[in-house]
């Protein structure tokens, strides 16, 4: 009782502090203000903001996002068909398509011939999910995740689209849903960057993914998304030159600061401190990035679980691995791509690649991070950036089809961080077409991500040029159904 | 706006800062006591345009309860529902709802609403009080009422010219005197970055001296101005506008060729074209009579945005993408105005409304482009229409394009189609929602387009050239200031809306902008002023009394210190070292990247998905020459804050990160760079000390004190007692870069000054303006 009463105690002063702050300060970056380290000239202003966000008791500390890039078919992964099969070949009634805009890929096709899932279907779980026979590994963590199969979004093409799952508008240079995570609470470890990405590619037909994806937009640049590479530098310019010991870097370091004080000494300009302050980041990050991306030292027992993939650099099953062990030192923001899902054409064939390229490491991810008692706070979401069409791209053939891009239902995952386990969310037609229960747009996702995390998505607010910018632009409900 | 107005205006200007800069814990009532007059344009519009404008402002649709704050008939008027009462009564606080409503102890009355997440301080609400009080004026926007120059302030010993007046009057407000002059080596430090991104050498710093010579500081200036350096670096604040690239930036993001267009724009710079016509050419030297091949290539401007390539999109959609991004970009980068926020629905802040947005989209409606011309296996270098540059105009009007090859370069430009595409105001802002027709026409808060213009893109040019225009002028001289001052007279250079930042110095931006103007809108000549007053000379040290007073530097009582922009971080490093190579121009260059960086996030298709790095002197170019592929910009010049060239940007942010430590570290460019200058240094001393000293001159750009000699001698014996004891780190370590390692210049003695000069590139004063 007497800590309730402290604690709303607390709270109220929070509150006050930050309304004081939102009339005073305007648009500082907060984030800039939590890493400490690396940044120079905290007040105490800025050290009491910290505690002004979250805005309330958040479930999740840190997100795990394996975007599924290109859009993996909903028909043939998640929501469960039978329709399809019986109607094979019969044109997509009017009644069903409606006024739905198509692609400049089938807007021509004179015919539009439903078709049903190659993959057989069953039924696991204690929520008797339905799940296709490519994602075995998922199936067997069904009663740890929940399947969101009303998912909608305003895109029909892809650079749109992941632009408007990543930072909530299709077009414009706005802050990627990592970067909001980072401005808004910071990093839980000062030696990594609050927002890191990993990309890979499977081995279906793809699409690019660009760095404006993880760009801070107009937020500072110190919440851009930091790329991993696979190479033998994981972090860009971390790796000092051969020749070049930890000593010697030390040494260097340490001259250059020794110069930096006297030029401090004549002009008192405290972006030199802060700049000394940097260099002594940079020297442990060079040694903290490496430890952080070397599995040498994982037990059998993960490399089991992930797959012998896992050890070959720059696979999914790597990244997840690596997403793991980044998230655990308290990155806030772990945000992989994996290209290869745009199957228009050769579904059957190339989905099955794709799902065995991420099938058991997503499943080994949830498994690792619940051994670890992690995933209660970690919030992991697999998905892509649109559904795909119940009808044919192109001519059926016996045992092959291709689907176009479908905005108006598709599915995705998500696990841990506060979310509904062993749940099936939403619905769908018996075409698969048009959400019959429960939509979630992808504004009302982000909503509910920030929420998890502690935020309310319409007061975490960035001044940019005269307009008060969102995640989630001006729309977004948070998903309440969808909270344990 | 009549001269006594600006008067009155300006006069509590300098009252509102002391409000908006103060310390929150100090009182507000001290505060407001000392303002006799409270202004609407400085003290209440800001206030009310955050806080109430959303909802009770211009946008009709999203106006609640009829209520309108943003116009003096709305707030003067009956309550819609009880016409007893009144919105604010001027002079009357009583019978003024808003008074009532702002001090609510009710949740349910109090504005702005609680759910808003806004919120009023004390101070705001004693200052509206007090403002209506005094009688409620309401003033037209500053930004929207053409500039006038005010008298001058006085003359003083320390003032130099016009800009100095105004200065001095301003800090001498704030309780603050002017800094000493700063060193002659610092300025002509400070003026070669300024003009032409480009350290002074060692040559120049000895030829120019103390000034005590022949050569003075405005001979320093003038051959600044006139070195071709000049138009390279207004160029890159000009690529940062036009979101200029060498790629058309959707998904498979393939290659295409406007690098003549950036070269257009060195040239224009370094010719000094009036900055009037210099907009005019790139809005619509189309259609100026009897255009030729330059005045069209300069349109090329409006064609800088990103271009889909990606197969099945929907052509309207992406042809009106395109428009919209036109009509973004000229307003924001040329009227500093945020005219997209009306886009969707009537601005929420500014008096533009969705109709005024689209008549100004409507000037750039009408082209023949197309929204898509085919996936990236019939991507072409340019789309139409197209401008066709050949040899023969290549040694004619166009002499300054850098083209080597025989084959015809192709640029996309604008056009005009010969019958007027109708332009529908679209419901949302989306582009299959067409509601009213519009004609052309501009916003007519800012100035009412004149009956006797051409309604098409050139009376767009001669409305925003025009000496009434209130908008153009300011904007491009705060551009410049902003520049060179690190920031602008108003801070937020692309919004001179409601929104937008008050000017610290408004009477100062006016002349300046009033004097551009009747001055031929001469760039150059507006450079020399801002660089020759001693505002702009003063020394860098900041003072315990600046942190405390003005940390922000908004008085100008100290010159900033600034740390460079990332082109002019790569032009330091190989200019100094020698590597550089000036030429002028040209299609750009692919330097060191690291490896894999396109390569892991393409589709795979398209000329762009591997990155083939180049040759010879191509790494050697000034940092503005290299290629921006738009989906992966360059790394290293993100990392330094470049804009990623996505949307028009006007301004980029400064931060200090751990990542740039590590570039600057670690990037292969600056390891060369040290290696080639220290074998250079050590063949031409053969002496530890000289070759230290020389190098720390072409590099930092001043002598060495003797406490740094010391410092750096103590690491060079150091290092070279390394390589001594270790002589096989001396070619790995030199070995870095393509530039021939030669066998005289692998020595221990080579190898130590290298990692010396290094570190005199890692230091904080090489890499900044100060």
């Amino acid at each position: 009782m007497e800590k309730e009463i402290l604690e709303e105690g607390l709270n109220h002063n929070r509150r006050k502090f930050l309304s004081r702050l939102s009339l005073g300060v305007g648009s500082l970056a907060l984030g800039s203000l939590l890493v400490p380290d690396l940044f120079s000239g905290k007040s105490e202003a800025e050290e009491a903001m910290m505690n002004a966000l979250p805005h309330f008791a958040p479930k999740a500390k840190r997100v795990i996002y394996l975007f599924q890039n290109g859009a993996p078919s909903q028909l043939e992964s998640f929501d469960y068909k039978p329709e399809l099969i019986k109607r094979m070949g019969e044109e997509l009634p009017e009644s069903i398509r409606g006024t739905q805009r198509l692609t400049g890929m089938t807007a021509g096709q004179s015919s539009f011939p439903l078709v049903g899932s190659n993959y057989k279907f069953d039924q696991y779980g204690e929520s008797r999910a339905w799940i296709s026979e490519v994602f075995p590994h998922t199936a067997g963590i069904v009663d740890d995740i929940c399947i969101v199969k009303s998912m909608h979004t305003d895109a029909i093409n892809h650079d749109p689209a992941l632009t408007f799952f990543q930072t909530g508008a299709q077009v414009g240079n706005r802050p990627s849903m990592g970067s909001w995570l980072s401005y808004g609470l910071g990093s839980e470890n000062s030696n990594l960057p609050a927002f890191s990405v990993l990309l890979s590619r499977g081995r279906g037909n793809g699409q690019g993914v660009y760095s404006k994806l993880w760009s801070n937009g107009f937020l500072d640049a110190t919440h851009q998304g930091v790329q991993f590479s696979n190479s033998e530098d994981p972090v860009l310019y971390l790796k000092d030159p051969e020749s070049m010991s930890r000593s010697e870097r030390r040494k260097m370091i340490d001259q250059i600061a020794a110069m930096n004080d006297l030029s401090m000494n004549q002009f008192n300009d405290p972006e030199i401190a802060a700049k000394v302050k940097q260099y002594e980041m940079a020297y442990r990050m060079q040694t903290a990035v490496p430890e952080m991306t070397d599995i040498s030292k994982e037990p059998e027992s993960i490399i089991k679980l992930y797959g012998p993939d896992c050890l070959v650099p720059g696979t999914y099953a790597a990244n997840c691995l690596l997403a793991r062990k980044l998230s655990e030192s308290g990155v806030r923001f772990v945000q992989l791509y994996h290209q290869g899902w745009d199957q228009h054409g050769n579904l059957p064939n190339e989905m099955r690649l794709q799902a065995e390229d991420v099938d058991q490491a997503s499943a080994a991810l949830i498994t690792d991070l619940k051994q670890r008692g992690l995933l209660d706070e970690t919030l992991v979401i697999w998905g892509g950036e649109f559904g795909r069409t119940n009808y044919c791209q192109g001519k059926i053939q016996v045992d092959n089809y291709g689907r176009d891009h479908h905005p108006r239902a598709f599915s995705i995952w998500m696990a841990g961080g506060g979310v509904k386990s062993g749940m099936v969310y939403g619905e769908t037609d018996e075409f698969g077409y048009n959400i019959t229960e429960n939509p979630v747009h992808v504004h009302d996702f982000q909503a509910t991500v920030l929420h998890l995390m502690g935020i309310d998505h319409e007061r975490m607010t960035y001044k940019h040029l005269g307009r008060r910018y969102r995640l989630t632009d001006v729309s977004g409900q948070v998903v309440k159904d969808l909270i344990a | 706006m009549t001269y006594p107005t600006i008067n009155r205006l300006l006069a509590f200007a300098c009252i509102g800062f002391t409000i908006f800069s103060c310390n929150q814990k100090e009182s507000s009532e001290i505060l407001i006591s000392e303002i006799d007059q409270v202004s609407y344009n400085f003290h209440i519009r800001p206030i009310l345009s955050d806080k109430c404008f959303a909802c009770h402002g211009p946008d009709a649709n999203k106006r609640e309860s009829e209520l309108r704050l943003d116009t003096e008939a709305g707030a003067y008027a009956a309550l819609k529902d009880d016409p007893s009462q009144f919105v604010i009564k001027p002079g009357n606080l009583e019978e003024s709802t808003v008074y009532h409503r702002i001090t609510s102890e009710d949740p349910g009355e109090l504005m702005p609403p609680p759910e808003s997440n806004l919120a009023l301080s004390e101070t705001e609400i004693q200052l509206i009080k007090k403002w209506i009080e005094q009688g409620a004026k309401y003033e037209p926007h500053w930004a929207f009422v053409a500039p006038e120059k005010s008298p001058l302030p006085e003359e003083t010993d320390w003032t130099t010219n016009e800009i100095d007046r105004f200065a001095l009057k301003k800090m001498t407000e704030k309780g603050l005197q002017p800094n000493p002059e700063a060193k002659p080596h610092e300025l002509i430090k400070r003026a070669s970055l300024d003009l032409t991104g480009l350290p002074p050498s060692p040559e120049v710093l000895d030829r120019f001296g103390d000034f005590s010579g022949d050569l003075t500081y405005e001979d320093l200036l003038d051959g600044l101005l006139s070195d071709p350096g000049f138009g390279e670096k207004m160029a890159i604040i000009w690529m940062d506008i036009s979101r200029y690239s060498d790629s058309y930036g959707y998904q498979d993001d393939n290659i295409r060729t406007q690098w003549p267009y950036r070269d257009w724009v060195i040239h224009a710079f370094n010719e000094n074209m009036s900055y009037d016509q210099f907009i005019t050419w790139q809005l619509a030297g189309d259609l100026l009579p009897n255009a030729n091949k330059e005045q069209i290539l300069a349109t090329a401007f409006n064609r800088n945005h990103k271009y889909t390539e990606e197969g099945g999109v929907i052509d309207e959609e992406y042809r009106i993408e395109y428009v919209l991004d036109k009509t973004n970009t000229v307003s924001k980068g040329l009227l500093g105005i945020t005219m997209e926020c009306a886009q969707c629905h009537d601005h929420k802040y500014d008096p533009f409304s969705q109709k005024e947005y689209y008549e100004m989209f409507a000037f750039f409606n009408n082209t023949p482009e197309k929204g898509y011309q085919g996936d990236v296996s019939q991507s072409k270098p340019a789309k139409t229409p197209i401008l066709w540059v050949d040899q023969e105009d290549l040694s004619g009007v166009m002499s300054f394009i850098n083209y080597a090859d025989t084959s015809k370069l192709s640029v996309s430009v604008m056009g005009e189609l010969d019958e007027q595409r109708p332009t529908y105001i679209l419901d949302r802002g989306v582009y299959d929602a067409p509601t009213v027709e519009v004609e052309p026409s501009t916003p007519s808060s800012i100035m009412k387009f004149p009956d006797d213009l051409e309604e098409n893109r050139l009376g767009l040019a001669k409305w925003m050239t025009a000496r009434e225009n209130p908008l153009t002028a300011r904007v491009f001289v705060n551009l410049m200031w902003q520049e060179i001052f690190g920031q602008g007279i108003v801070k937020s250079a692309g919004d001179f809306g409601m929104q937008g930042d008050l000017p610290t110095h408004p009477e100062l931006l006016d002349w300046l902008a009033v004097d551009f103007i009747e001055n031929g809108w001469d760039i150059k000549r507006l450079m020399k002023q801002i660089l020759t007053s001693s505002t702009y000379k003063q020394s860098a040290i900041i003072k315990d009394k600046h942190l405390k007073t003005d940390p922000e530097n908004l008085y100008l009582a100290r010159a900033p210190r600034l740390r460079l922009p990332a082109e002019n971080i790569q032009d330091l490093v190989l200019a100094s070292s020698g590597l550089l190579v000036r030429k002028l121009g040209g299609p750009s260059v692919k330097p060191y990247m690291p490896e894999g960086i396109w390569e892991a996030a393409t589709s795979g298709r398209g000329v762009l998905a591997t990155y083939v790095q180049d040759k010879g002197d191509k790494l050697y170019r000034r940092g503005l020459y290299n290629f921006i592929k738009l989906t992966v910009p360059p790394p290293k010049a993100i990392i330094f804050d470049s804009s990623n060239r996505d949307r028009c940007e006007i301004g980029r942010s400064r931060t200090n990160t751990p990542l740039q430590a590590l570039v600057m570290m670690n990037d292969p460019m600056i390891l060369e760079a040290s290696r080639v200058l220290a074998g250079k240094m050590w063949e031409e001393n053969r002496e530890e000390e000289k070759a230290i000293a020389t190098s720390f001159k072409r590099i930092v750009c001043r002598d060495l004190t003797s406490k740094e000699k010391s410092i750096l001698l103590s690491y060079y014996e150091d290092q070279l007692e390394r390589f001594k004891e270790n002589p096989d780190q001396i070619v790995s370590s030199l070995s870095v870069g393509e530039y021939p390692l030669e066998e005289k210049n692998i020595n221990p003695e080579t190898a130590a000054l290298m990692q010396v000069i290094v570190s005199i590139y890692n230091l904080e004063e090489t890499i900044t303006k100060s």
